[in-house]
């Protein structure tokens, strides 16, 4: 457990000592990280097996990819297989199967598909190729909605014609929501995310907590951050409290990124999203304003982009709400591995399933 | 996919037009220099550090704290699985 050395070994004991004996004689602790990428440190790391028995940390839907519909792929490659289109996708989309394919299947096969590091390279791509038609795969939460929205500003400042996005943002707060208004997922709390929470503010989750009465503390990602997080969690449970904390005030303010909330507000509005496996709910996601539409791709190609396909027996539905264990999978480490790939949580890096399978061994 | 990641701004480059929305910024992550949308920060000075993720910074940065994150990254190995480090290590967009 290489991340654990140097200077930050003593606090890292500190703190789990401290876990320790919050928790003693507690019943168990079902604690859920929101956010892949704080799925993939606690892996890594090889948090859960320092934690108290009575602790268990479940993952949850914040895996931008796990949770894009198969219909929303589909869309992608029908858009990658036409002629004069161009897409633009962040790395992690590419090797998501969909119903017919991925985007790396259909890129295989003449299609036109870059990967771009951030929206800013899409739009550039299609102010410099004016007689290509550029589409840029808007996935991703309130960290990456800002950057789209700043991008469809911008192409209608510069007048770019052939520039459009395949809407797809998905909002974390109502995703923690939905979780808890089905009686089978049972949470006493969350590691909220660090990254999304820049953005929308640790204030955006008072609502869970009040609403529902489970506590939320913002964390960063790096082992340190999350025990942390795990300490004031179980404090709260212990005390019978839920309040929002925040162990990542150095980057996260109560109020958020307030110009980057404009941006979001000033191009797109909430509306009905369907989350892979889980379906449709309520202003779970971002569809572009009425004055914004001419760049809305689905519009502009006719296109769908809410079906959904799971391929059978795959239970990544289950998996990103925290039901099931990857190792619950009839096909989990056989025929679904990293290299072979067969659900969504396994070909993202920060998918639960891909964890599983690359940390194992520190599982439990 | 929501990782940000902290880097220092070296260059700040102004647009000509009345708006924030054209400011960029060459930033220096540990010697990979990318330019950036300075957009939504738009406080941010020359030699700030700050968390940038797809191409804008979200978020200015204590240097302490950024350091600190910047290693993380490094020891856990996730800078290099960012596409802008590992297929372009020192990318900079030409003066529009
Ligand atoms: S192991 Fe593979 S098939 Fe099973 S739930 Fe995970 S991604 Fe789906």
């Amino acid at each position: 457990m290489k991340t654990f050395s140097g200077l930050n070994s003593e606090r890292i004991d500190a703190l789990l000592a401290s876990i320790r004996s919050v928790c003693e004689g507690l019943a168990e602790i079902r604690l859920m990280e929101v956010c892949g990428t704080h799925t993939v440190s606690i892996f890594r790391s090889g948090i859960r097996s320092l934690l108290p028995k009575n602790v268990r940390l479940i993952s949850g839907p914040g895996c931008p990819v796990c949770v894009t519909p198969s219909g929303y792929l589909d869309a992608a490659c029908n858009l990658a297989g036409r002629s004069g289109v161009t897409v633009c996708t962040y790395g992690d989309m590419v090797r998501v199967p969909g119903t017919d394919g991925s985007l790396a299947d259909h890129r295989a096969q003449g299609g036109d598909v870059r990967v771009v590091y951030s929206v800013r390279d899409a739009l550039r791509y299609a102010m410099d190729t004016p007689d290509k038609e550029v589409v840029f795969l808007a996935i991703g939460f309130e960290t990456t909605a800002p950057a789209t929205a700043s991008a469809i500003l911008e192409a209608r400042r510069s007048d770019v014609k052939n520039f459009s996005v395949l809407e797809g943002h998905k909002l974390v707060v109502p995703a923690m929501r939905t979780l808890l208004s089905d009686p089978s997922t049972a949470l006493d709390g969350f590691i909220c995310p660090g990254h999304v929470s820049v953005v929308i503010g640790s204030a955006a989750y008072k609502p869970i907590s009040r609403e529902y009465g489970k506590p939320c503390v913002v964390a960063g990602f790096e082992p340190i951050q999350i025990l942390a997080c795990v300490e004031r969690l179980a404090m709260q449970v212990r005390e019978g409290r839920a309040d929002v904390e925040n162990v990542y005030q150095v980057a996260v303010k109560e109020e958020g990124n307030v110009v980057a909330m404009q941006r979001i507000e000033e191009v797109f509005q909430p509306a009905a999203a369907t989350w892979r496996a889980m379906g449709s709910f309520p202003d779970s996601g971002l569809k572009l304003r009425q004055s914004y539409q001419e760049f809305d791709a689905a519009r502009r190609f006719g296109l769908k982009t809410d079906g959904d396909y799971e391929p059978p027996a795959c239970r990544c539905g289950d998996v990103i709400q925290g039901k099931v264990e990857p190792l619950e999978c009839a096909l989990f480490g056989k025929t679904c591995t990293t290299t072979h790939p067969i659900g969504p949580c396994m070909v993202s890096s920060e998918g639960t399933c891909a964890a599983w399978f690359k940390y194992g061994s520190v599982a439990r | 996919m929501c990782l940000a990641v902290p880097g220092r701004i070296a260059l700040i480059h102004r647009s000509d037009s009345e708006s924030d929305a054209r400011t960029t910024a060459t930033v220096d992550f540990q010697g990979s220099r990318v330019q950036i949308s300075l957009e939504l920060t738009p406080d941010a000075r020359v030699e700030d550090w700050v968390l940038v993720h797809a191409g804008f910074a979200l978020q200015v940065l204590d240097e302490g704290e950024a350091r600190e994150l910047w290693e993380y990254l490094q020891e856990a190995d996730v800078v290099r699985e960012i596409p802008v480090f590992a297929e372009n290590p020192v990318r900079e967009e030409s003066e529009r």
